[in-house]
């Protein structure tokens, strides 16, 4: 750096620290331009990911069904869902459904895995706990409250079938085998033993079953004859979840896999709409500050007409005038865009802490983005008032007026 | 060949001639004074001269070259490589302090050096108040401020509208002794002044009076 412009810099940065009363109005539009876009940017880049994951706490995306009219078993399940990245698969539960009588009244038994039930349905509300094990129920609460149950009860379900030569008895734990009189007939009670653990509360259909574990269900049905149905939660948007699915579904499985609409596609109208709130609030922002900056520059100049007459008297070419006035509104939009980059960072993450409770990322990319943003919007901004400080005459400035 | 030369200089502002038909030659190294009442029309002269304005009609010569026809680039280049301009009003930078303010002369000029500038300053007296802004420093101080930024790059001819016009006396001697130095070193003046006293001492003394010039002679007393 020749003394030129060691000299140069040392005018530029005089005329911005020591009047920086004045240009304190222009470098808080920066500032505020700045920290509301990258903010807004940070956001606008996050949200998509925060969203899924609120989304996919409101349930499973993808339900498997038996493709035909039989059942889906687990190693189907298992081969199915391993289609899915493993970061990407946040849990699935498989249900399986069977009609028995509970007091000689027909209620559903539901079997179901309670340790991914939550992933695939968070929204479950559970007074008591989620059964931990076999021999333990969950009931739906309108039928709790049918039978007058509350948590720590304990009831049996009976399952009584005919018993013929052929019934293989030793897979069931505790029976009881009686003769119907008229018939001969021989029949078999088969007891499965529960303790309530919790109530269920969900608003749906699922307030009048009985949730047990498939274990518990196998033996009570003598079969495990696999599942009618898995929820799946995967984080994955509408496009990307749509290959899988079609992965999974042109496989040879006996399983069709299926979006759960309601959910995906509401997210993905969601932030379509968040996209064009974004991009109107950024241009809305980004036409104040250059208005600020202007209206700021424009006085600055008008104020320093004197100044800019009397550089033109000493020699100084239009080009130097507008390098001069340019730099000064380059190192503005410059430190405008680092302060407003980390200020718009915090912006984002108290707004994401409030709105998603998580952490935002921090983009280190987005630093030169604001910069390089700021700086071309002050430029620009500055072009007109720049051209009305090459217009000034030094006559009319320095001939005493 | 004349340093300088007005050739029938006419300067019209509607029906009022600022200066009428002047016609005035200025050798090399001449150390003038222009005086004349109030709105006889010294300072339409020395904008003329300096060419902040341009004549209604004539011509203004300087090195032989009629100046009223330069472009606007040449006349900057003119500003700033023939001529040093000290205002009346001293038209210093007010965020750049002293020696800041000389330096800026000299970044248009060529390069700036700041010790050639603390040099300048230190022969008006100032080199203690080189850190100073304008605001910290008195209209005299100013004023010598605004001579050294117009003597910094060795400049053939100094213009000069009333530069003692807001100095008192004891500061007006001190800018008196810098034209007198200044004259010495083969420097050409021009100092506009209504101020007999800063007329006295230069070497030739030019009367102005309702845009006309009415004496033009050599003093008497001028000490060479
Ligand atoms: N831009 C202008 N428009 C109209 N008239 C002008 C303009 N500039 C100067 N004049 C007139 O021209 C005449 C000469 O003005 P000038 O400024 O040269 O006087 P001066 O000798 O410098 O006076 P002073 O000693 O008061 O500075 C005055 O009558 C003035 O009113
Ligand atoms: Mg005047």
């Amino acid at each position: 750096m020749n003394k030129k412009h060691r000299m140069f810099v040392r005018m530029v940065l005089a005329s911005l620290i020591r009047r920086r009363s004045r240009m304190i109005v222009a470098l808080l539009a920066v500032v505020v331009g700045a920290t509301i876009l990258s903010g807004l940017g940070l956001i606008y880049y996050d949200v998509p990911r925060q969203m899924s994951a609120q989304f996919r706490s409101y349930g499973a995306n993808v339900i498997f069904t038996p493709s035909g009219d039989s059942y889906i078993t687990d190693d189907e399940i298992k081969k199915a869902v391993s289609v899915f990245p493993s970061d990407k698969l946040e849990g699935y539960t498989p249900y399986r459904y069977e009609n028995s009588k509970l007091n000689n009244l027909p209620v559903t038994l539901a079997g179901t895995d309670f340790s991914s039930v939550l992933k695939t349905s968070p929204y479950w509300h559970i007074s008591g706990e989620l059964p931990d094990g076999n021999g333990k129920t969950l009931v739906g609460k309108k039928l709790a409250e049918k039978f007058g149950f509350s948590t720590g009860d304990s009831f049996s379900m009976l399952n009584s079938f005919q018993v013929t030569d052929d019934t293989d008895l030793s897979v069931i734990p505790d029976y009881e085998i009686y003769t119907d009189p008229q018939t001969g007939e021989k029949y078999c009670d088969h007891m499965l033993d529960l303790s309530l653990s919790g109530i269920l509360e969900t608003g749906g259909p699922e307030e009048e079953y009985i949730y047990v574990t498939l274990d518990d269900l196998s033996a009570l049905m003598r079969s495990d004859r696999g599942c009618d149905l898995a929820e799946v939660s995967v984080a994955a948007r509408e496009e990307e979840l749509k290959g899988y699915l079609d992965d999974i579904n042109n496989g040879s499985g006996n399983l069709t896999a299926k979006p759960v609409k309601r959910v995906t596609a509401s997210e993905s109208t969601v932030l379509s709409k968040l996209e064009s709130l974004v991009l109107i609030v950024t241009a809305v922002v980004l036409a104040l500050t250059m208005i600020c900056v202007a209206t700021t520059m424009m006085a600055v100049i008008a104020e320093r007409r004197r100044e800019i007459g009397l550089r033109k008297a000493l020699g100084a070419l239009d080009s130097s005038i507008i390098l001069e006035f340019l730099s000064e509104g380059l190192v503005l939009g410059a430190v405008g865009g680092i302060t407003g980059s980390l200020l718009g960072y915090l912006f984002a993450n108290t707004v994401s802490m409030n709105v998603f409770s998580s952490a935002i990322t921090f983009r280190p990319l987005l630093i030169p983005v604001a910069i390089i943003v700021s700086v071309a919007v002050t430029g620009l901004a500055c072009l007109i008032p720049i051209r009305s400080a090459v217009d000034v005459d030094p006559a009319l400035v320095l001939k005493g007026e | 060949m004349k340093l300088l030369e007005l050739k029938n200089v006419t300067k019209r502002y509607g029906s009022l001639y600022a200066l009428d038909k002047v016609s005035l030659g200025i050798e090399k190294g001449e150390w003038i004074a222009i005086m004349g009442p109030s709105g006889s029309g010294k300072s339409t002269m020395m904008n003329i001269i300096s060419c902040m304005d341009k004549p209604t009609e004539g011509q203004v010569f300087f090195d032989g070259k009629d100046i009223t026809k330069y472009s606007r680039r040449k006349l900057t280049e003119f500003h700033r490589d023939k001529i040093g301009l000290v205002f009346q009003q001293f038209h210093l930078i007010n965020y750049l302090n002293a020696v800041e303010n000389v330096m800026v002369a000299q970044y248009y000029h060529s390069m700036p050096d700041e010790k050639e500038a603390l040099e300048a300053l230190e022969r008006v007296g100032l080199k203690d108040r080189a850190k100073h802004l304008p605001s910290q420093l008195s209209g005299g101080e100013q004023q010598r401020v605004c001579i050294a930024r117009a003597l910094i790059n060795s400049p053939e001819l100094i213009l000069a509208d009333e530069p003692t016009g807001n100095l008192d006396e004891a500061n007006e001697n001190i800018v008196l002794d810098l034209f007198r130095q200044l004259h010495k070193d083969g420097t050409s003046l021009i100092v506009v002044t209504h101020d007999p006293e800063v007329g006295e001492v230069a070497e030739r003394v030019v009367r102005l009076e309702h845009g006309k010039i009415i004496s033009d002679k050599k003093n008497s007393g001028f000490a060479e």
